[in-house]
């Protein structure tokens, strides 16, 4: 019977066996899997059949039993051990026996452990089934494998933050305005001086409105949107006095909007830190190595023969990918200075060129953006035209997110990178534009915004043309959101679809062409980082946002996997789940990073718009916190007065400073550390081996001598069999023992 | 918990669930697609411990297996004589080391004794041959079979003779970070 035990120490009847390797005391540790479990692995030694090696190692064990105590806190739980279960029964049934004869306070201890431990084995089920999307994630895995699996997770994730800042928002930004009216609390509002400023004609519909006037201004958030809860522009309580305290509404506003953004940094980095360790501890060649693909890289959770054949084929293509990138390798190691120097002519003016691209698509974008807000001042002329130029910002991004990466994988090729580098710098490109076109959006805004006929603004804006800019900026968010929305369904049922008609049904040259739609990961994640983007900017300007978001991507998710599964083949470029979480995870926190750019502006610069919203008393929305803070009791605000000076600032970022450089120390020593011992175990392991081989040789002359006095060919066979007996390496060092016994 | 279901006693619904990775309902749910495999052979009361097995053609043809190219020495490694052929508990001991929730050492030892195909314990280059032609289906040439396999050994191999010992699949293993998340069926 081939016990899973006899991994550990190698096999009586091959060649290399050796009595004195079983004896080793490395050996001796592999049996005991890292932990201290000494007890539990002794039991396991007894209660099995005698299938042990030599009887000395047996004898060496058997001391040991008497040595150590019981410690039967530090086993490991009777699952983990690798055995069949009639023996992890044994041994469980041997540790409750144990248990017995313990003291009445461990062995309570021991069954509430145990059913502790149950207890939660059934919630976690429990907690598991009610996991958004379960099943249909499952279906997924099993067909497409785990790559395509981490990027529907990764949605399932941004669902669930959304919500949570909606909930935010809505609970302290929304609710009490809500309820005050119920309760017997009194609310102030912020009061018009009736200068200027304060001067916001209202945007209500009056009169006969024309129906299709209803539907521009559902999809543009004009009109009779504008004066609801989903724009900034509503929210005008100053103060809601309850009884035991007051509410201070826009404290609150603002604390809420740096409090969503904190909460999805740190969710994303606590997310991501399993993948970034990883990241840190191995370099980049050692994670896309051959053993990785061929031990781990065939993905058990398959069950479709369709999915199998991808499998497969995808895995051929990377091992030749590899193997192509190991001869590109070493081409690139073999190339002569003349042919350097004309690749890096070349990549310098391809990247000018990128540069040009972008600069061209940017511009474009601030132009499209300027005429956009010019015809939205004028009347409409006609229905889809007002529809077009409210739109059109957001058609032009569409349009450049569209055309560049083409352009950037035609690009690349030229380059002449090695492949996976070009697969990551085509990305960083793409993530790029994607994200900088927002920026360039919004920073057309501004330049509208901030810029008055007469040179300098007397309120801080242009009143004129923006009574209540935040509410603007807020509906373009609005409209890139839904725009953006639209895109991703119109995409699906108007390109994807007929494609795949296409080439299941006609057999013309352009099927062939075109081929099956393939999943494409990194630009749908793309897609979606950008989504969440502009949520996460326009939440300030839009409360309700985050609602729209969570039911956007609710719907997309099923829009995506009805696609998956309808249209498309799994991308031929697999891509890892491993790292594809980690690079996931990256894209969403550049994502963030630039979304706090734009905010943090608007919150600490620009002036805000005195005819709406809740910072009329404010020159910008930042004033809050310093009034707040001086009317604090005073022990409290010079605690704060201290955080915020300079000593302290100072200092804090000098401590910040050295424990970074320490701790990124600390990981280069590390990883110096580990190369070393991977050194120094290979180093080992020859020692070993020669160390062997001459014990073998001193071993087998008196062997020899014994042998030499008897018959001949019974000498030869004890040497054949001695030869045998060591490794084969042995050979070369018999020979010169067997010309001196030769007489 | 409630349910009143004759299959198991008690005690060994409790046994099964301190052996292996599954809570009670996942074992009764197993015990159904044991069944459902060959219903004339299986017992639908295993009160009284029965001794059945289910020989290796019959295991294999099963869903979740039935596309994985390494089937039979999965079958194979989890069972009593080294055939394929799989009591209750073998096929339960298989599904719950492949589960989600067996951790990374345990499911190290058993995907070594699979890919272990001449079970001599050591992965040589033999073994690592037949495992590429398994994945790829031979679409590889005998060349690139050929240097695939030995970069693989020169990556893994720490003692340096030139097959993988349980250490060094191991150590392997351990920085690979698919392995977990790909070494794993869904049942």
């Amino acid at each position: 019977m081939d016990s899973v035990d006899s991994v550990f120490y190698s096999d009586r009847i091959g060649p290399s066996s050796n009595p004195l390797l079983d004896q080793l005391p490395s050996y001796q540790s592999l049996l005991y899997r890292r932990k201290p479990t000494a007890s539990g692995s002794m039991k396991r030694r007894g209660s099995s059949r005698t299938r042990v090696g030599s009887s000395s190692s047996w004898k060496w064990k058997g001391e040991k039993v008497e040595e150590r105590p019981k410690t039967t806190s530090l086993q490991r739980p009777v699952r983990e051990q690798p055995k069949t279960i009639e023996e992890k029964r044994k041994d469980k049934e041997l540790r409750i026996e144990q248990d017995r004869d313990l003291g009445s306070w461990k062995l309570w201890r021991q069954t509430t452990r145990r059913s502790l431990r149950r207890l939660k084995e059934d919630g976690l089920e429990l907690l598991s089934t009610l996991q958004l999307w379960r099943g249909d994630i499952h279906v997924i895995e099993g067909m497409f494998g785990t790559g395509i699996l981490s990027y529907f997770s990764f949605l399932r994730f941004l669902v669930l933050l959304n919500f949570v800042i909606f909930l935010l928002m809505f609970s302290f930004v929304m609710l009490p305005i809500i309820i005050a009216p119920r309760t017997l609390a009194n609310t102030t509002f912020n009061i018009y001086d009736g200068s200027e400023c304060s001067e916001y004609p209202s945007t209500s519909r009056r009169g006969l409105v024309v129906f299709h006037q209803y539907i521009a201004d559902l999809l543009s958030g004009t009109g009779f949107l504008e004066e609801t809860y989903l724009f900034y522009g509503y929210y005008k309580v100053d103060a809601i006095h309850f009884p035991k305290f007051t509410y201070k509404l826009p404290l609150a506003y603002l604390l809420v909007t740096i409090a969503y953004l904190f909460l999805s940094l740190i969710w994303i980095v606590k997310r991501s830190a399993s993948g970034f360790k990883r990241n840190l501890v191995q370099d980049e060649d050692r994670f896309q190595s051959f053993c990785n693909k061929i031990f781990a890289g065939w993905d058990f959770c398959i069950t479709n023969e369709t999915a199998a054949r991808l499998k497969r084929s995808s895995l051929l293509y990377e091992l030749k990918t590899d193997l192509e990138e190991e001869r590109i390798k070493q081409k690139i190691a073999d190339r002569t200075r003349k042919e350097k120097c004309r690749i890096y002519f070349l990549r310098l003016v391809l990247n000018l060129f990128v540069v040009a691209v972008l600069a061209a698509c940017f511009y474009s974008i601030y132009r499209a953006t300027i005429y956009s807000q010019k015809s939205q001042m004028e009347p409409p002329a006609n229905f889809i035209l007002d529809l077009i130029y409210e739109y059109l910002p957001s058609i032009v991004i569409t349009l450049a997110n569209f055309i560049t990466p083409l352009m950037f994988t035609l690009i690349i090729q030229f380059e002449d990178y090695s492949p996976a580098f070009e697969i990551r710098f085509t990305l960083m490109r793409c993530v790029f534009m994607r994200l900088a076109s927002i920026g360039v959006l919004l920073f057309s805004l501004w330049s509208q915004i901030t810029s008055c006929s007469g040179g300098s603004c007397p309120c801080g804006y242009n009143h004129e043309l923006y009574p209540c800019w935040e509410s603007r900026v807020g509906q373009e968010m609005y409209k890139l959101m839904i725009f953006d929305f639209i895109i991703i369904g119109a995409v699906t049922v108007f390109v994807e679809f007929p494609r795949k008609l296409i080439v299941t049904y006609c057999d013309c040259g352009l099927a062939k062409w075109l081929g099956q739609q393939e999943f494409a990961i990194p630009q749908n994640v793309l897609e979606i980082v950008y989504g969440q983007t502009i949520c996460w900017i326009g939440t300030y300007y839009c409360p309700l946002l985050p609602a729209i978001s969570t039911l956007k991507y609710f719907i997309v998710f099923y829009i995506k996997k009805m696609t998956l599964v309808k249209n498309c083949r799994p991308a031929t470029r697999p891509f890892r789940a491993s790292s594809s979480n980690f690079f996931f995870l990256v894209v969403l926190l550049i994502g963030l990073a630039m979304a706090c750019v734009p905010v943090t502006v608007s919150i600490a610069q620009i002036s805000c718009s005195q005819a709406c919203g809740p910072f009329v008393n404010y020159t910008t929305s930042w004033e809050v916190v310093p009034q707040t803070v001086s009317q604090l009791p005073k022990g409290l605000r010079r605690f704060l007065f201290a955080l915020a000076s300079e000593a302290f600032a100072v200092s804090f970022f000098v401590i910040t400073c050295l424990a970074m450089f320490y701790v990124i120390a600390l990981a280069g020593a590390h990883k110096r550390v580990v190369d070393q011992l991977r050194e120094q175990l290979a180093m080992e392991g020859k020692d070993k081996r020669f160390l062997i081989q001459k014990l073998c040789q001193a071993q087998r002359t008196p062997a020899r001598s014994l042998g030499a006095q008897s018959h001949s060919d019974r000498g030869s066979q004890s040497q054949s069999g001695a030869q045998n007996y060591c490794s084969p390496e042995g050979v070369l060092l018999a020979r010169p023992s067997v010309s001196a016994t030769h007489v | 918990m409630g349910n009143k279901q004759t299959i198991f006693t008690d005690e060994q619904l409790d046994a099964y669930q301190d052996c292996t990775f599954f809570t009670r309902k996942e074992i009764l749910r197993i015990h159904g697609r044991y069944h459902e495999l060959a219903p004339h052979l299986v017992p639908m009361d295993y009160t009284n411990e029965p001794d059945v097995t289910l020989p290796l053609a019959l295991i294999v043809n099963m869903p979740e297996l039935k596309e994985n190219p390494f089937k039979n020495r999965i079958v194979e490694s989890f069972s009593e004589d080294g055939l394929g052929n799989q009591s209750f508990n073998d096929f339960v001991d298989m599904f719950s080391v492949l589960s989600e929730m067996a951790p990374r050492e345990l499911k190290a030892i058993y995907a070594f004794k699979i890919y272990d195909f001449n079970t001599d314990n050591y992965i040589c280059k033999e073994d690592l041959e037949k495992t590429l032609n398994k994945l790829t289906k031979e679409e590889l040439s005998a060349e690139e079979v050929n240097l695939v396999c030995e970069k693989s050994i020169v990556e893994a191999d720490l003692d340096g003779d030139n097959k993988l010992s349980f250490a060094d699949f191991e150590n392997m293993i351990a920085r690979a970070p698919d392995f977990l998340s790909t070494f794993h069926i869904r049942i």
